[in-house]
């Protein structure tokens, strides 16, 4: 028994069914009692789907125990066929009905349905989300392969087989799903980048796949296995099985993009790609190398999510931002090995945990200055004042952005660069404060190049300002038995000539160095005083 | 009663379970925690129907059932005395811990009251542990907190006082100011369960007369018959008129005379009836289908209807208590189509085929219908906002108001684009 105040992944019926609401034509029945039905609005929800998941839950009640729920199934199963009539239907069952065994799988097989039926047992009491997902995939696609002539198998595949059928290469892509991170766009953006180098997406699955599309899978000459999580299982089942080799890298960065190219190239028996394609194509380099992102430099940064985008996410931070990884970790067992791996190579010992509380002790210990995580990471960087982007599922409403924002590939990259560096400090910002901050732009009056302040405004955030440092000014004249310093004309102007958004701090430590230095009226000298003071 | 017509379905549901409630309990009752006893289901459930990523460590959880738990029901024992202690130190101020039985928990028959009456024993009244089943197999949504608010009263101290007890949670704003003009008519001692401390619990006894706050509380009605409390029929406090009703039928049992409480309550009826009236020109006429979810249905339609004028084309109730309803299904206009239970699928094809202006329904359903250019309102929200009382009447409109205000405004806005 496990106490757990939240969690990072759902239940594995959770994955099979992002499976089942991935593809076209699939219906899933689960037998699941009254309530588990909560997991509709993680699509309808979070996902912003317009339409239902594609599933018949049986939601038996007490009532329903006593008497025959083997019944009940076929019941549902029968209604659900014709009310739907799917091209493939998957069967499974939920935590509860996993007790009370009724094997709905075997049920349906044997009720004569003419489309493909596949039972799926996930094992609800020790597997997660992203492992029902996985071994959903992998037995709906053999599943369905298995209903067909087996006159492929046997038959060495070969992945340079387009080269003599004179035909363009074409690959699958496997494992984007539903209620995965930016899943949509990554699509679109490889089949933007795999068609520029002359290569054909032949079959995506499962994210808007149909049964029929499966079947096709071993006529590509390979598989592109872009999230592991979800497609390892697959991909390595369809390589012993058809010999259908399949690419390891994700591309995720302008490195794994460069790498990725390469893999496919190679497997395909294709000339190698440019090397220098990333830096035409991405900004990530050159941003990265200009003299704005010094500040970058050494930045310390913690990462956390499933084991995908963490181990990209690690080798963006350390080798095409220059910053500097002090914690690396993912929810996820099965991608325990690979991030242990990763981290390693980083000088790090992995944390493989899914207790959120242990993730947040571990951050604070590692005090970062960035954090890379998941929607909880970005909860607790803000508790602890950190700066956070989010890289990973789970899943939250501001996981599926309006506008197109892939993680993939070059425009991937650049994405990437921009939502990373976004919530660290502007470094020209950083360096104007140190540096300008005695200039006439920065003092009030002159901050038109703010551009959307026209004068009047600008005046009225000035009053604003100066009423903001008011009260400290009133509560030292009110507190001027306990002998504070009293701020001259003279003062009060030097204090004026320092920019708005640093005055208040600089009031106080002028006014903490003068009661230390027993001064109790303060003039521009002791404002400048109290400046080296601070400075040494 | 007789006027309405009650029919009956099965079949797929697409309701909560009972966990549901949890999400506003604790809430209720911050010094309270509730361990569900379940699966990564429920855990995900409570965190997906509550959005519950905002808090640092909250005052629910749930201690997983894992492979070996199920292998042996005595290490299942023992792992649960060690998860409930581990967590009663780490929160130490936590007075009332509730043990929640789920679905699996109900399956392989764990028995949470043996294992609430041994904690107690081991932890000597410095927390109080009850239990209460929130499963999917025997509870809805809203008849959670059913559970949990019966569990309580054994715990209520005996009194024979003269006082009035208002059961059920409401947002604490609208508790103080209902309770505010029961001071105003002049009954004596008004308190509530549940308490805003898990261990200020209100007394009950002979002289305690009951008005439920919400129309799912029946296993705690009966529970507070038993010691003696008098339940209070009347509608349920939505809606002006309903609110009105409800207050009246406490004046009326501690014997306060009515043109004392005409004096007390036209003031704010008519003030309502003033601030309901751009709703109910946005909302007369329009025709609202509500699909089962919370229990609050039948009032809602009865409100809908009688002060805003709206057409019930079918009032969706997850179960019907006919006696509970009793008052307000006598208010419902003529041949109403009340549905008790679901079929999903057979609703929804009458959703289509009616085309209503506004479905209530949960939150699974809605976007899927507002992509079918039907207009839609959660029932979750209405569980969640202040809606209780004369005062609350107008707000309660707007929420209804409110879908339809926006399908406007889109659809102007597109009118000029075009």
């Amino acid at each position: 028994m496990e106490l757990t105040l939240w969690t990072y992944e759902g239940p594995p019926h959770v994955g099979a069914m992002r499976i089942a609401s991935s593809m076209e034509g699939v219906h899933y029945v689960l037998h699941a009692p009254q309530g588990d039905t909560y997991a509709d609005l993680l699509f309808t929800m979070i996902e912003r789907r317009g339409r239902r998941p594609p599933v018949t839950y049986t939601t038996f009640q007490a009532r329903d125990l006593g008497g025959d729920t083997a019944e009940l199934v076929k019941g549902h199963l029968r209604e659900a066929v014709e009310r739907f009539n799917p091209e493939a239907l998957l069967v499974g069952e939920s935590c509860t009905a996993e007790l009370i065994q009724d094997q709905p799988g075997s049920l349906a097989s044997g009720m004569g349905f003419n489309m493909p039926v596949v039972g799926i047992e996930l094992p609800a009491y020790s597997k997660k989300e992203n492992w029902g997902a996985s071994e959903t995939f992998y037995q709906l696609v053999r599943g369905i392969l298995s209903k067909q002539p087996s006159e492929e198998s046997g038959v060495s595949h070969s992945p340079a087989a387009w080269k003599s059928e004179g035909r363009r290469p074409r690959v699958n892509l496997l494992g984007p799903t539903l209620l995965g991170f930016r899943c949509r766009d990554d699509i679109l953006e490889l089949e933007k980048l795999l068609n520029q180098h002359g290569i054909d997406v032949h079959v995506v699955a499962p994210l808007e796949a149909r049964p029929a599309d499966l079947m096709r899978l071993p006529n590509a000459d390979l598989n592109v296995c872009l999230y592991p999580e979800i497609a390892e299982a697959t991909c390595l089942w369809l390589e012993r099985n058809y010999g259908m080799p399949f690419s390891k890298t994700v591309p995720i960065g302008v490195g794994a993009t460069k790498d990725f190219l390469e893999e496919l190239h190679q497997l395909l028996e294709m000339p190698a790609p440019n090397p220098g394609e990333g830096a035409e194509q991405s900004k990530l380099p050159w941003y990265s190398q200009s003299v704005d992102s010094n500040y970058l430099t050494g930045k310390r940064v913690f990462i956390f999510g499933d084991g995908t985008h963490a181990i990209a996410a690690a080798r963006i931070a350390d080798q095409e931002l220059g910053f500097k990884v002090v914690g690396l970790g993912t929810y996820s067992r099965e991608m325990a090995r690979p991030v242990r791996a990763a981290a390693k190579e980083l000088g790090l010992e992995a944390l493989i945990s899914d207790d959120y509380l242990a993730v947040e002790a571990a951050m604070a210990e590692a005090a970062p200055e960035l954090v890379l995580g998941t929607q909880m990471e970005r909860h607790s960087a803000k508790r602890l004042g950190i700066p956070c982007a989010v890289i990973s599922t789970p899943m939250h409403v501001q996981d599926v952005p309006a506008r197109y924002s892939p993680q993939m590939g070059w425009e991937g990259a650049n994405v990437i660069f921009d939502s990373w560096v976004h919530p660290l400090m502007m470094g020209l910002e950083e360096h104007l404060i140190g540096m300008f901050r005695h200039d006439f732009e920065f003092v009030d009056g002159h901050q038109s190049h703010l551009g959307h302040l026209g004068g009047h405004q600008s005046q009225t955030e000035q009053q604003q300002s100066q009423a903001a440092t008011n009260p400290s000014t009133q509560s030292n004249a009110d507190s001027s038995s306990e002998e504070s310093p009293l701020w001259t004309p003279e003062g009060e102007a030097e204090l004026a000539k320092i920019p708005f958004f640093v005055r208040g701090k600089v009031r106080r430590n002028t006014e903490k160095y003068a009661r230390q230095a027993g001064c109790r009226r303060i003039d521009s000298e002791t404002v400048y005083d109290a400046k080296v003071h601070f400075r040494a | 009663m007789g006027s309405t017509t009650l029919l009956k379905e099965s079949g797929p549901r697409e309701v909560f379970c009972g966990l549901t409630s949890i999400v506003w309990l604790h809430r209720r009752m911050p010094d309270a925690f509730f361990l569900v006893v379940g699966s990564r289901t429920c855990a995900h459930l409570i965190q997906s129907a509550a959005g519950v990523m905002i808090f640092a460590e909250p005052r629910f959880g749930t201690a997983i059932l894992e492979e070996r738990d199920l292998a042996g029901l005595a290490d299942a024992h023992e792992e649960l005395d060690r998860v409930v202690n581990d967590l009663l130190a780490r929160r130490p101020e936590i007075r009332t811990l509730f043990l929640v039985g789920s679905c699996p928990s109900e399956v392989i028959k764990l028995d949470l009251a043996r294992v609430a009456e041994r904690l107690n024993g081991q932890l000597q009244g410095g927390v109080r542990v009850l239990n209460y089943s929130g499963s999917g197999i025997e509870t809805t949504f809203t008849q959670g907190e059913d559970g949990a608010l019966k569990a309580m009263v054994p715990l209520m101290p005996n009194s024979n006082e003269a006082q009035l007890l208002l059961v059920g949670t409401m947002a604490n704003a609208v508790e103080d100011r209902l309770k505010h003009l029961f001071e105003r008519l002049g009954i004596p001692s008004v308190s509530s369960l549940p308490p805003r401390q898990s261990t200020d619990l209100p007394s009950v006894g002979p002289g305690t007369r009951v008005l439920l706050t919400q129309p799912y509380l029946t296993d705690t009605a009966r529970e507070l018959k038993d010691r003696g409390a008098e339940i209070l029929q009347a509608p349920f406090p939505l809606g002006a008129e309903g609110s009105r009703l409800w207050m009246e039928a406490a004046a009326k049992a501690f014997g306060i005379n009515g043109s004392h409480v005409a004096t007390i309550l036209e003031p704010l009826m008519v003030r309502a009836q003033k601030a309901l009236s751009p709703y109910k020109e946005q909302l007369a006429g329009k025709r609202i289908f509500l699909m089962p979810e919370s229990q609050l249905e039948i009032p809602l339609a009865r409100f809908l209807h009688r002060e805003c004028g709206m057409e019930l084309v079918e009032v969706g109730v997850p179960y019907l208590n006919r006696d509970m309803m009793q008052s307000e299904l006598e208010l419902l206009p003529h041949n109403t189509q009340v549905m008790e239970g679901q079929h999903v699928e057979k609703q929804l094809d009458r959703v289509r085929e009616q085309r209503p202006d506004l479905v209530v329904c949960g939150m699974g359903l809605a976007n899927p219908l507002e992509a079918e250019e039907i207009a839609t309102k959660w029932s979750i929200e209405l569980i969640f906002s202040p809606i209780h009382g004369i005062d609350q009447a107008a707000d309660l409109a707007e929420l209804f108001a409110r879908p339809l205000h926006r399908r406007d405004l889109l659809n102007n806005q597109l009118l000029v684009s075009v």
